[in-house]
């Protein structure tokens, strides 16, 4: 039998299910793996031993009605998960325990799920490859000194290195799409509203929405199943019809229409990312898809809107972290002094970077040239989508405009750093679902993904899709455990 | 002559070297609004609790809450804006009002800035010159701060996050009071509005009503408005007059030395009756307002807005129209009986069981006088009053129908405070009862006159005034118990 670790969880349920395996034997293997993967740096904090403990207590009971049965899975640190230390990869929360539960994470644990570990993200979900996480950067599985994108990059590369069988994140401009991209995996994007966002730390509101990321498409189907729901305690929740996903799951996607949008061919794009592009396109039509060619005209306004609207909103959810209730708290002469010392010790250069950038568009006499232009212009974009989409059921673009980059090689240019999510972002400003999976390799043979963007609530056809060319692609990881002593 | 001249209630003017001065004042009332739980969460507002006992993880800010609005104290604000024949916004907007302090939890206030739940309004004072209409810029919905507490230990400022996220009404006037009498009046007609609607108990010693006042003078006559200055928070009627007078004369001091107004901050001393400078215009917080991204814009229906009319009780204005119509008072006993939601209870409830022959002028008399005048010896709310509506109604009617005499009723109404007790059966066990036989009060007035009998031809000789000596030996021989009436028309009669 293969390892354990390597199986999918659509496997590991059965085997679970078939009795085969047991949640014990399960979350031994991947508590072993993690444990020798300490070089990756992916855990922020490990729930190991209550994990062993809890799949034990599974298998002397076990309910194989459940979606999850035993399934021992790592979360990014950036749910509050109760009695289990949260930090969202800040100083700031260095010792914050919740004694709450986030209604993604929960749903996790109605389902079988057993909570494996934190795992490490950018600080405040702000960044591309993880650099920014006051627990230090995190290796990605494919190569050495590699960045595993970000913001859940803790996420990506314990996933593609074997320490988790699925995973969830959270996408805020890109934080789940672009490190699957850049590991090789799949990321879910779901439609703003479908996942609760209770229990979450917040980064932007109008933007954050927790996914699934997992190694194949079917894995993502089930966990998308388990944590979408309607939560009255988040007043964005919408109660639609959601799918049975896995169910549901199909590779009949003849006749399909996917949009092309021109304008996501930007200057300087590498030739790589344009072939892959193009062979995407084949695929699709392979798989019985019609290729439509759409303008979303507003696109280049997508990131500079995106980089007004998420600071702002960044900047004033970040001001509850001020010493006076939980989390860090520095020695200060005076209130003032308090928070500044507080605040300046607490966070990182890019959360300060923006929450400068955030309070500045959001000041008196700056907020219509700005904030306000900039919510004018996420209507725009939105309705390009609305107006593709009269003619199209998803759309077809790369997942990022390049693959992983070097650690250190971007942290000291933020804007190059930025451009990184320039196709992630319109989706997250428009609220539409989007999925990156992985199609092809570099020059260097590391992953590139493609993204398919749907229509909002219409994950199922998203799915479909992805699941229907993942088959034609047939893109295998490659993992030697460089890491590994 | 410098001084003030205020010709009367709805004017104060300030006379400086031959300029008169009118002020021109307008309010930002705060009224907490009457519910169970907070704006956004499910904690107990209830006043008075240890400290920190009612915080939930959304009023302390926890990473990860998020706010959900309560139905209930949306409801509130809607009725509060139909008391005050307000338009109410079928689309209004939460935004974020982003400060530091360290007992604003969140590092931003929840309240409405472009887009109010109920927009303009108005308010009617009964000013004893006749009535004024007082405009309402707004009302809108948001969260109150907790309480950072600076005189407990000595080196610690502490945080009671109780009071954090307690659902509070703003209610913007228009810069429409002239004078501290006219404050008066209005904050007590908002009051009296949001008291009849059960939407603000109004109670000023526990905060539940403050608010922040815009004072600004000008030449009478002028046009214009002047440089206001703003005095935050203030917590007494009282204390919201003192600081008007005091800030009016300031500000019109600097006038006539030339030297202009800053418009800024300021706050009252209560200890020194003087207000001082917060901060100054250019030190204003930028608050950085923009919508709350955790709340949808609140979207409310016709449909509900009347489901909600339909709820709102008798207000003042259109009760005093009842009371002068129906029971034909004066409008000036009308507006006392329905100031306060309690007297106009009771009051009613006394015409109600005063019966068919009931006598409004007596009723009337009794309750703003007798009444009030024990309710206010002993600080008791109309609403705890020793004598019942009940009892009150059987005494008027006992007057009314010659049982007793108005004296003998002041005597009966002291003894029934005494646990409430039925008038009727004191002025039965007591002995009461006013002597109303005319044979018996004949044969009374006969034994004075005849035991008086020098005097009473003084009185036919012409000395009149002797008339009343003789009503009062029949008061005093019947023990007061004389029907008055019956006695002067004997005595009429008998001289």
């Amino acid at each position: 039998m293969t390892e354990i670790t390597s199986l999918s969880l659509f496997e590991l349920i059965k085997n679970i299910k078939e009795k085969k395996i047991s949640s014990n034997e399960v979350t031994k293997s991947f508590v072993d793996r993690s444990q020798k993967s300490k070089k990756l740096n992916t855990y922020v904090t490990e729930n190991f031993e209550n994990c062993l403990k809890l799949s034990k207590e599974f298998d002397n009971k076990p309910n194989f009605d459940l979606k999850l049965p035993g399934i021992p899975i790592a979360v990014k640190d950036l749910f509050c998960t109760n009695e289990v230390r949260t930090t969202a990869g800040s100083n700031i929360l260095n010792n914050f325990v919740p004694g709450y539960e986030s209604t993604v994470t929960q749903n996790i644990w109605n389902e079988g799920g057993i909570l494996l570990g934190k795992l490490n993200c950018d600080e405040f979900a702000m960044g591309s490859s993880n650099e920014t996480s006051f627990f230090g950067n995190v290796q990605n599985p494919i190569a050495k000194d590699l960045v595993p994108g970000g913001s859940s990059g803790g996420s990506s590369s314990a996933l593609a290195a074997n320490l988790t069988p699925v995973t969830i994140g959270t996408d805020t401009g890109g934080s789940i799409r672009q490190p699957a991209s850049f590991t090789g995996t799949v990321g879910l994007k779901p439609t703003y509203g479908s996942c609760s966002r209770y229990g979450i730390v917040a980064f932007a509101s109008s933007l954050d929405q927790a996914g699934p990321m997992s190694k194949d498409v079917k894995d993502s189907s089930i966990l998308l199943e388990v944590i979408s729901s309607f939560d009255k305690k988040d007043s964005t929740s919408i109660d639609f019809k959601r799918n049975n996903y896995s169910s549901e799951l199909t590779r009949n996607i003849k006749g399909i229409k996917i949009g092309i949008p021109k304008e996501y061919r930007v200057d300087g794009m590498p030739g790589e990312i344009e072939n892959l592009w193009k062979k995407g396109i084949e695929y699709a039509k392979d798989c019985g898809a019609e290729i439509i060619d759409i303008s979303l005209p507003h696109t280049s306004y997508a990131l500079p809107t995106y980089y007004i609207v998420a600071p702002a909103e960044a900047s004033s959810n970040l001001a509850r972290y001020d010493g006076v209730k939980y989390g860090l708290r520095s020695s200060g002469e005076s209130l003032i002094d308090m928070y500044e010392k507080t605040r300046s010790e607490g966070f990182g250069e890019e959360v300060k970077r923006r929450i400068m950038i955030g309070t500045y568009v959001l000041s008196s006499g700056y907020y219509d040239a700005y904030y306000l232009k900039a919510q004018k212009v996420r209507q725009l974009i939105k309705k390009d989508f609305d107006d593709a989409y009269n003619k199209v059921d998803a759309i077809l673009t790369p997942s990022t405009p390049s693959s992983a980059f070097k650690i250190g090689e971007k942290s000291n240019d933020p804007v190059s750093m930025y451009l990184n999510d320039i196709f992630t972002v319109p989706v997250n400003l428009a609220g539409l679902p989007g999925i990156s999976i992985p199609a092809g390799r570099d020059k260097n043979n590391y992953p590139l993904g493609l993204q398919i963007i749907g229509k909002p609530f219409d994950e199922q056809t998203v799915l479909n899709i992805a699941y229907s060319m993942e088959e034609k692609i047939n893109y295998k990881n490659n993992i030697t455990d460089w890491w590994m002593e | 002559m410098d001084g003030i001249m205020s010709k009367n209630n709805s004017e104060y003017l300030i006379e400086r070297n031959d300029n008169i001065y009118e002020v021109v004042i307008g309010l930002e009332v705060h009224a907490q609004v009457t519910s169970n739980s907070k704006l956004f969460s499910s904690s107990s507002t209830k006043f008075g609790a240890e400290p920190n006992t009612q915080v939930s993880l959304v009023d302390a800010a926890f990473p990860g809450m998020l706010p959900v609005i309560n139905e209930y104290c949306v409801k509130q604000a809607i009725k509060t804006g139909i008391g005050l024949k307000a338009k109410i916004n079928n689309k209004s907007v939460f935004d974020r009002k982003n400060y530091f302090y360290a007992d604003l939890p969140q590092g931003y206030q929840i309240s409405q800035y472009k887009y109010p739940i109920v927009g303009e309004g108005n308010v009617i004072l009964d000013m004893p010159e006749g009535q004024k209409q007082v405009g309402i810029e707004r009302l809108h919905l948001e969260q109150d701060a907790g309480k950072s507490i600076h005189d407990i230990d000595p080196s610690n400022t502490l945080v009671d996050l109780n009071r954090s996220g307690v659902a509070l009404m703003e209610i913007v006037s228009k810069p429409d009071l002239r004078s501290p009498d006219e404050v008066n009046i209005y904050i007590k007609k908002l009051r009296s509005i949001m008291r009849y609607l059960g939407t603000c108990d109004g109670n000023m010693q526990e905060g539940s009503l403050r608010a922040d006042v815009n004072v600004s003078v000008r030449l009478k006559g002028s046009k214009e408005l002047g440089t206001r200055c703003e005095i935050k928070n203030v917590n007494s009627i009282k204390f919201m007059q003192m600081a008007i007078i005091y800030e009016a004369n300031r500000q019109v001091d600097l006038i006539e030395e030339g030297e202009e107004i800053d418009q800024e901050t300021r706050l009252f001393d209560t200890k020194k009756n003087e207000t001082r400078s917060m901060r100054s215009k250019e030190d204003a917080h930028d608050y950085r307002y923009f919508p709350d991204p955790d709340l949808l814009p609140l979207e409310i229906t016709d449909e509900f807005i009347d489901q909600l009319k339909s709820e709102i009780p008798e207000l003042p204005d259109d009760k005093k129209k009842r009371f002068i119509d129906e029971f034909k008072i004066s409008p000036y006993e009308a507006t006392i009986l329905v100031s306060d939601i309690d007297t106009a209870k009771y009051f009613e409830e006394v015409v109600a069981k005063m019966g068919k022959n009931r006598d409004m002028k007596l009723a009337v008399n009794w309750i703003t006088g007798e009444l009030f005048a024990v309710l206010n010896n002993k600080n008791i709310e109309i609403a705890h009053s020793p004598i019942s509506a009940k009892n009150l109604a059987k005494l008027i009617n006992l007057i009314k129908n010659g049982t007793i005499s108005g004296k003998i009723a002041k005597t009966v109404f002291e003894l029934m405070m005494d646990g409430d007790i039925d008038p009727q059966i004191i002025v039965e066990e007591k002995g009461l009862k006013q002597q109303s036989d005319p044979k018996a009060l004949e044969a009374l007035i006969d034994k004075i006159i005849n035991d008086n009998r020098e005097k009473a031809i003084e009185y036919k000789q012409g000395k009149e005034k002797l008339f009343g000596f003789f009503v009062g030996q029949a008061m005093k021989v019947s023990g007061g118990k004389a029907n008055p009436q019956l006695i002067n028309e004997i005595l009429k009669k008998k001289l």
